[in-house]
């Protein structure tokens, strides 16, 4: 058994221990090994596929939302403002028409006022006519008891008016 | 193994009483060491006797334990020689007959351990499998761990980049080749543990399998490359065709002898180291045996560790180099399969 030559027997028994084991493991080991760590393979990558898939639908998902959250502040926003101006606009109204009939109601107010002063001028005018004519009616009959005074007074009123 | 390499010289020396008479030869010491033996003795004294088959044309096969023709002794009309480690036929007067061709099948130690090592690989592939199919995609569990790195590295790093997209028929036999190069050389660094890897007739196996492995999946592009390589002038030819077809037969011999030479050379280099205790103690007295071994032993580990990684690069230089001489074998020339015609300037060459 010299070192470079090689013998029979190992050369016998090195062939068959090779091939035994070569085709025992090719069968028993190595297929079902390499189609697990394939298949592990393949999970992991449709996992992680799945993941990314899953990520960019939540992102996708998220913009949306967001979309929608900024739709609905903008709507909101316009409600707001529309009932705003609603608003705005019912006091405006409101105040206008107080002031409208505030007006008209001083306007009636003075001109039942300016009526009543007129007739109450118009009445104490005739009052103080009747009372005149009551005064001149009793200083003249006082007056005129005796004809020498009638006489004076028409010459003296013919005499003050100038008739002309 | 300072036991044991003290015991075996005891079978060249005269006497065998007393260590201080016996005759250190460190080259018979490591010859002794890195060669096949038809016992297997683990330690003084623990000797495992193997059994032994012959063949020969007159007697048919004979089976007989080698504790049987230990020490010289002669049994059956057959002898073993010590020195050669062949065993051969005698006459009744105890001369060698050489007449007799004896073809040795014997389990020797070297036969042993690789039997052992298939048996060994068996037991861990199923205990891997078995853990594949219990957790289909779970993460790897128990020698699963250790195992699963190494199968995807063949794969990943030596079958795909070397083989292409027709990776996978190729992948049973290169990871074979790869675990049982590796199991043997791991089991070549244990003490008084056989040299599989660094015999001859091993090496020539794998070898010769690895040969028949690429040319017989060569296609019709490697073989045109061989015999009519193309952007050769005409009159190169006659020295081009002869080297090539030299070179089909270089790179299984260089596979076979770089898996020898290293397993080999790691043993011959730790073996001599621890030699030179025993070379000390001749020389000089067991004092300076004594003081010399911490030091041998610092190197023997540091070159123990070594031969740990060169374990490891061997069986991946002998699968990767197996896969690359597959890759240049089944390489595609898509101009030929394609009917166009074989393009001078668009061949690939084939690697190494």
């Amino acid at each position: 058994m010299d070192l470079l030559t090689p013998s029979i027997g190992l050369l016998f028994w090195q062939i068959v221990a090779f091939g035994t084991l070569f085709f025992l493991l090719r069968a028993f080991a190595w297929k079902p090994i390499l189609a697990s760590l394939k298949e592990r393979e393949d999970n992991i990558q449709s996992a992680l596929d799945m993941a990314q898939k899953t990520r960019a639908e939540m992102a996708s998902l998220k913009s949306e939302n967001e979309k929608l959250l900024a739709q609905a502040r903008s709507e909101r926003e316009t409600i707001l403002r529309g009932a705003k101006e609603v608003a705005d606009k019912l006091v405006a109204d409101a105040q206008k028409k107080a002031q409208a009939e505030g007006d008209r109601i001083l306007e009636q107010a003075r001109e039942s006022m300016a009526n009543e002063r007129t007739a109450m001028v118009a009445a104490m005018k005739k009052e103080v006519v009747t009372l005149s004519i009551e005064v001149a009616e009793k200083v003249l009959r006082r007056e005129l008891v005796d004809k020498a005074a009638q006489e004076k007074l028409v010459q003296d009123l013919v005499s003050t008016s100038r008739l002309n | 193994m300072a036991q044991n390499d003290e015991h075996h010289e005891g079978h060249s020396a005269t006497t065998k009483d007393g260590h201080a008479g016996e005759k250190f030869n460190m080259g018979e010491m490591i010859m002794h060491h890195i060669k096949d033996e038809h016992g297997w003795e683990f330690a003084h004294g623990l000797k495992l006797h193997l059994p032994i088959i012959l063949y020969t044309a007159d007697r048919g096969l004979e089976v007989f334990s080698s504790r049987h023709v230990e020490d010289g002794k002669t049994y059956n009309g057959y002898h073993l020689d010590h020195k050669t480690g062949h065993v051969h036929r005698v006459d009744a007067a105890g001369n060698a007959d050489e007449s007799v061709k004896v073809l040795d099948f014997s389990i020797t130690k070297n036969v042993a351990s690789l039997l052992l090592s298939v048996v060994l690989l068996l037991v861990i592939m199923n205990a891997v499998k078995n853990a594949y199919q219990k957790n289909k995609s779970g993460r790897p569990t128990g020698i699963q761990r250790f195992i699963e790195p190494l199968i995807l590295f063949i794969r990943d790093e030596v079958a795909k980049p070397n083989l292409g997209h027709g990776y996978a028929r190729f992948m049973p036999y290169l990871l074979t080749v790869f675990f049982f190069i590796l199991v043997n050389n791991l089991l070549g660094l244990l003490p008084g543990a056989a040299n599989v890897t660094g015999n001859i007739a091993v090496t020539l196996v794998l070898a010769v399998i690895a040969f028949f492995v690429v040319n017989l999946n060569g296609n019709k592009h490697y073989w045109m490359h061989l015999v009519l390589p193309s952007g050769v002038p005409a009159w190169l030819l006659p020295l081009i065709i002869p080297i090539e077809i030299i070179g089909l037969f270089v790179k299984p011999v260089s596979l076979m002898i770089r898996l020898f030479a290293n397993i080999t050379a790691g043993h011959v280099i730790i073996l001599s180291l621890l030699g030179l205790i025993f070379v000390a103690n001749q020389l000089a007295g067991p004092a300076t045996a004594w003081g010399l071994s911490p030091v041998v032993m610092g190197f023997t580990l540091f070159l123990n560790l070594i031969e740990l990684l060169v374990a490891f690069l061997q069986a991946y230089i002998f699968t990767l180099l197996t896969a690359m001489y597959i890759g240049s074998a089944i390489e595609d020339n898509h101009e030929m399969d394609h009917g166009i015609g074989y393009d001078e300037n668009k061949v690939i060459e084939p690697v190494a």
